[in-house]
């Protein structure tokens, strides 16, 4: 007999608005790839949670399948911030305006 | 409630207060260093919640691999960060004020909802169990992620050779 379940979901809602203030709020794109990896972690704690919670191994299956997209999204997203990086010499969004 | 489930909210106030120190450092490496401490005690969450393996992968896969990854990009590329301006406040007050209701209201929806006041029974699931469940019931999953990770690495492969400078015309 432990934590009852609505603790452990507000932790990950807390976590996950914090994740979302940092995607949003910072101007790097660095911060803003950490900021998902926040959001993606803290959806991991409220699927073990939940397996946790009805006995059920689907929930903790779903964060093994969260890991390996994180990593993919990871290693891309970074790849893609590095070659941006080549391109303007800026992690700032706001300089990626080659476009216009 | 026991001792043991206070351990809960020590962990849980520990990976709050890294995560909220780490996403607002200037420095990136410290904002990374600070994650990793974040991860470990998902990590041990996640072993609190009965998932042992998970929270071995969390470990290796987010704190080991992720974080190194964000480290190396931080330390092979010079920033110069010249300091991010803060958005002006009436362009942040609005967005806090709506994401602070949609908080509120998400906790009292998971406060309403019956069922979740019940503490949680202890339980864990054995890497052994869980292995066996996840490729009998999954295993067409599996073969989907291991080719969404090749794709991952052919793509961040070709992502890195292109040699693009500007201004030297061999720009795509």
């Amino acid at each position: 007999m432990i934590v009852p379940l609505s603790h452990a979901l507000i932790l990950a809602a807390i976590l996950f608005g914090l994740g979302v203030f940092c995607a949003v709020a910072r101007r790097n794109l660095i911060m803003i790839v950490l900021g998902i990896e926040i959001m993606l972690n803290s959806a991991s704690i409220a699927f073990v949670a939940a397996a946790l919670r009805w006995q059920n191994l689907e929930g903790q299956t779903f964060v093994l399948f969260i890991l390996a997209v994180a990593a993919t999204e990871v290693s891309v997203g970074l790849a893609i911030i590095v070659y941006a990086f080549k391109r303007t010499g800026s992690f700032d969004p706001g300089n990626y305006s080659m476009l216009k | 409630m026991t001792s043991y489930g206070l351990l809960f909210y020590v962990l849980a106030a520990v990976t709050v207060a890294a995560t909220a120190v780490a996403i607002t450092r200037r420095n990136m490496v410290h904002a990374v260093v600070y994650l990793i401490v974040s991860f470990f005690g998902t990590a041990m969450i996640f072993y609190y919640f009965g998932a042992p393996l998970l929270a071995a992968l969390e470990v290796i896969i987010y704190a080991g691999a992720i974080m190194v990854l964000f480290l190396f990009v931080v330390m092979m590329v010079k920033v110069d960060v010249p300091g991010e301006v803060m958005l002006p406040a009436r362009q942040w007050i609005p967005a806090a004020v709506f994401g602070l209701i949609y908080l509120v209201v998400a906790f009292l929806m998971i406060f309403e909802t019956r069922g979740t006041e019940a503490p949680l029974n202890l339980f864990s699931a054995s890497p052994r169990d869980f292995a066996l469940y996840v490729l009998q019931n999954h295993w067409f999953s599996i073969e989907v992620i291991s080719l969404l990770l090749l794709l991952a690495l052919i793509g961040a492969l070709q992502l890195g050779k292109s040699r693009a400078r500007p201004g030297t015309g061999d720009e795509i």
